[in-house]
């Protein structure tokens, strides 16, 4: 039996296969073991098809793999679309009384399970818990404690009632004795707990928790996939700590208010995906031309225009990187893992205020949809820490005035950054604006002060750059001359890549970049290296290409970009390959 | 607060840059004014605004200000006004920044009904870009873009508002300066999403929609017996396109304001050192 087992549930959108997914994800995570959830849409047929994927082991994962132990499957379609991940072995639950899945094809080799879901969830209370029938059918398949199942359900439908909840239990039984009863079969798969505590969350729900842990008090949003997840974890959370979240009419709106209320001082945030970004664009000048601190979150999809909404690419780090019209001072902040998503989230507030910018915050598809567990204490709450930055108040205003009592908010400043003064401050009535503007505010053509305040803006970056750690998170040997480099979600495949590969006695050092802008200086490990290879989720390669910029020297690339994310395994193979390759040339 | 501030206190020490006669400066010394009145100070009043010469007055002011991108000024004070509702925010635009690229935004604005005021600087033409047609130009209105006039009815900034929930509606005349700053100071003091459409006439690039224009035609409700928390009465004089009205037209003090429906009365800049006390709750959530 393979260490790590993976289980998935596949139907018609409608089916319900999000919850039944997610309520067996929890059962195990509370049993102590470690999960990693994916979202499958397949894109070979159009249609309705959908499936919730779950790796599990009692170790870490980070990634999922092309193997698929057992497959709840609601349609035949479901078994047809996973018959690549499917192997001798390989235990298919379905239901043979329904017409659609009388005459259910299941491959030589594998364990087809028929039991009456719907049946035995009508015997319990309603058809509409099959999927849980089926759930503890999969527990007795793998021997997996189904009290686990049970408090689960009772999360998942406790509000909506004890006798429910008791259904749901009595429904997951059912299930877990009708294959007890009918099938005298020994099956290879053997779930065992442990008594660690963990929780389970993905990248958007992560980013809103770092939010209101860093004092974000205030979200304007236009729904947009991946990105709702964090204004749905915000609405309701945030209010009881005095915040709000606002649904703007538009994303040229959400902006626009969030900008707002950063002027009024509350630490304030935007999130979207790449069609958002676009729309947002002319204000994002505006908020760092004003140099008004802004957490813009953009959870990237497939592009261009609306590509494909529900698939991965890493495809808009040229635009957050560059969009914009004039030269924008920024930074750009990519995290590489769901519970990174938490601290860079802080980060980028606390980057926001001390340097009056804009910070883009760059999260993925696969992050926002990837359930995974984690320690609680992944998530210390004590080692927040929140940094305001240069805020004037009543009584040190005066030494950001002018001889004529005027306060300064662009003021011209050695490390570049400018006080500011939240409205309601005596004396700090100020104006800004996204005209070039003089110390006060105000618009100006003077050559001298526009040369002055572009370089201000720039010179901020540049402090950041001396005062902040912009350091990789490295992995594997850090001796090899053999460096893979990486930015985004890639990161927990990767790991796992690496350990495949160390099997084969091929040893490699990976550098995980959170930072785009500014990015680490790479170019002593870059050139120091035999080979380099780049691993992003797009076609052109577009870190790979700022990489050679920095370090002037050519990187392989490995580029996937049909949408899904990289599989650990994959990748290995894909990383064996472009090693073995011929060095590129200039 | 203080009962000291004098409307000049609102005034910046910058000199205008519009054209010598224009409208704006009678809608601005106005808006100050009744800001004066209404008991603010600089220090406690946000003032946004968007892009045209509407768009100056953020400079010509003196108070927190934002002067943002065209059309986009009503979000960002919707901002300012959710996160610290104590601030007395107040937007000014002009008829191209308002009803045309902003016309979405005026819609969500105005049936939002936050406590703020939005004064339009309406000159029915684009001054800053030399003189093309706005939305608010009349169907024959020759110009640089439109020779043979727009040929498309100008939009009815009143009715937009009335058909969009608006919860105080006005139109003032920018030289009628007394009325003008009555109107404004009404608009602050409502409860609710303030809306003053103000006739800012343009001197130098609208020939037709001049002072004497609207001195010749300009009907005050005040001395017409207009009660302006009827609905009807408003709706009435809403459409009537044979007359120009000055004055409050619908007024409805029963509309409940988002500010109060989301109970927002937190000044959101004030937040703790770190995390929350109780935060490792959010994180107790997902197990």
């Amino acid at each position: 039996m393979p260490a790590d087992f993976n289980w998935a549930i596949g139907g018609e959108a409608g089916d319900g296969i999000d919850s039944t997914g997610k309520i067996f994800a929890q059962a195990l995570s509370r049993a102590g073991r470690h999960v990693f959830t994916s979202k499958d849409f397949a894109s070979r047929i159009r249609g309705g098809y959908t499936a919730y994927k779950v790796r599990t082991s009692v170790d870490d994962v980070q990634s999922v793999v092309d193997r698929l132990d057992v497959l709840i499957a609601l349609t035949q379609r479901t078994i047809d679309e996973n018959l690549d991940e499917l192997h001798d072995g390989s235990v298919i639950i379905y239901d043979g009384e329904r017409s659609t899945m009388a005459d259910v094809e299941i491959p030589e080799g594998m364990i087809g399970l028929d039991v009456p879901l719907k049946r035995l969830a009508e015997e319990a209370g309603g058809a509409i818990m099959r999927n849980v029938v089926a759930l503890g059918a999969a527990c007795e398949v793998t021997d997996f404690p189904i009290e686990n199942l049970d408090s689960a359900l009772q999360k998942r439908f406790g509000n909506k009632g004890q006798q429910l909840v008791e259904n749901n239990k009595e429904a997951a039984r059912s299930g877990q004795d009708y294959v007890a009863e009918e099938y005298d079969h020994e099956f290879d798969y053997d779930l065992d707990t442990t008594d660690n505590d963990y929780v389970l969350l993905n990248g958007d729900q992560a980013i809103g928790m770092g939010a209101i842990a860093a004092g974000c008090r205030f979200y304007a949003g236009y729904p947009i996939t991946p990105a709702t997840d964090v204004m749905e974890y915000l609405t309701g959370r945030i209010e009881q700590y005095g915040g709000h979240v606002v649904q703007a009419e538009d994303e040229l709106s959400a902006i626009n208010i969030a900008l707002g209320a950063a002027r009024a001082g509350a630490r304030s945030m935007t999130a979207t995906s790449g069609p958002g970004i676009d729309l947002m664009a002319e204000t994002f000048g505006l908020v760092a031309t004003s140099e008004t601190p802004l957490v813009i979150c953009d959870v990237m999809r497939s592009g261009p225009s609306t590509g494909m909404p529900t698939k991965q690419e890493q495809g808009d780090l040229n635009m957050t990187l560059y969009g914009g019209h004039g030269e924008i001072p920024r930074f750009v902040l990519a995290p590489t893992s769901v519970d990174e998503c938490f601290w860079k989230t802080v980060e980028a507030f606390n980057l926001a205020e001390k340097y009056n910018t804009p910070v883009y915050l760059v999260s993925d598809l696969a992050m926002a949809v990837t359930e995974q567990t984690f320690p609680p204490e992944a998530f210390d709450m004590d080692a927040v820490e929140i940094e305001r930055g240069r805020v004037v108040d009543d009584d040190t205003i005066g030494e950001w005035q002018n001889e004529k009592g005027q306060f300064k908010p662009h003021a011209l400043t050695e490390d570049g950054v400018s006080p500011r003064a939240f409205p309601g401050t005596a004396g700090g009535a100020h104006m800004s604006t996204g005209l070039e503007h003089d110390e006060l505010g105000r618009r100006t053509e003077d050559t001298d002060m526009r040369i002055e305040q572009v370089d201000k803006r720039t010179r901020k970056v540049e402090t950041a750059k001396e005062r902040e750690d912009w350091s990789p998170r490295e992995f594997g040997n850090p001796e090899s001359d053999q460096l893979i480099i990486s930015w985004g979600s890639n990161e927990g495949a990767l790991i796992e890549a690496i350990d495949l590969l160390e099997d084969d006695d091929i040893d490699v050092r990976f550098l995980s970049v959170p930072y785009i802008f500014p990015r680490p200086d790479l170019s002593e490990e870059i050139n120091s290296a035999d080979e380099v290879v780049v691993v992003e989720c797009n076609q052109t390669g577009q870190f790979a290409d700022v990489l050679e910029h920095d370090a002037l020297r050519r990187v392989k690339r490995i580029n996937k970009y049909d949408g899904v994310r990289f599989k650990a395994d994959e990748l290995a193979d894909e990383i064996r390959a472009a090693l073995a390759e011929e060095e590129v040339t200039a | 607060m203080s009962s000291q501030v004098r409307f000049t206190d609102f005034k910046s020490d910058k000199q205008p840059t519009w054209c010598p006669g224009c409208g704006d400066f009678g809608t601005m010394n106005g808006m100050m004014k009744a800001l004066a009145n209404t008991g603010n100070d600089p220090d406690n009043t946000f003032v946004v605004a968007g892009i045209g010469c509407s768009g100056k007055i953020g400079t010509y002011m003196h108070s927190y200000a934002l002067h943002g991108v065209h059309g986009r000024a009503l979000p960002v004070g919707t901002g300012v006004k959710m996160a610290n509702p104590d601030l007395e925010v107040m937007v000014a635009g002009g008829d191209g920044d308002g009803y045309s690229i902003g016309a979405g935004h005026f819609v969500h604005a105005v049936r939002r009904n936050l406590d703020m005021t939005y004064v339009v600087m309406d000159n029915r033409i684009y001054g800053l870009t030399k003189g093309q047609a706005s939305p608010t130009s009349r169907e024959d209105f020759e110009t640089s873009t439109t020779p043979e006039g727009p040929k498309q009815p100008p939009v009815n900034p009143l009715a937009l508002a009335l058909a969009s929930g608006g919860s105080f509606i006005a139109q003032s005349f920018s030289s009628d300066a007394m009325r003008h700053a009555e109107i404004v100071q009404e608009a602050i003091e409502h409860d609710g999403f303030g809306f003053v459409n103000v006739f800012s006439p343009c001197v130098t690039f609208n020939d037709v929609d001049t002072y004497d224009y609207f001195r010749d035609n300009l009907v005050d409700l005040a001395e017409e017996d207009h009660d302006p928390t009827d609905e009807d009465a408003a709706k009435q004089k809403i459409l009537d396109s044979s007359k120009e009205y000055q004055g409050v037209i619908y007024r409805n003090d029963d509309a409940v304001s988002y500010d109060q429906q989301f109970g927002l009365d937190t000044n959101m800049s004030e937040i703790p050192d770190g995390a929350p006390e109780d935060a490792m709750d959010l994180v107790r959530e997902f197990y």
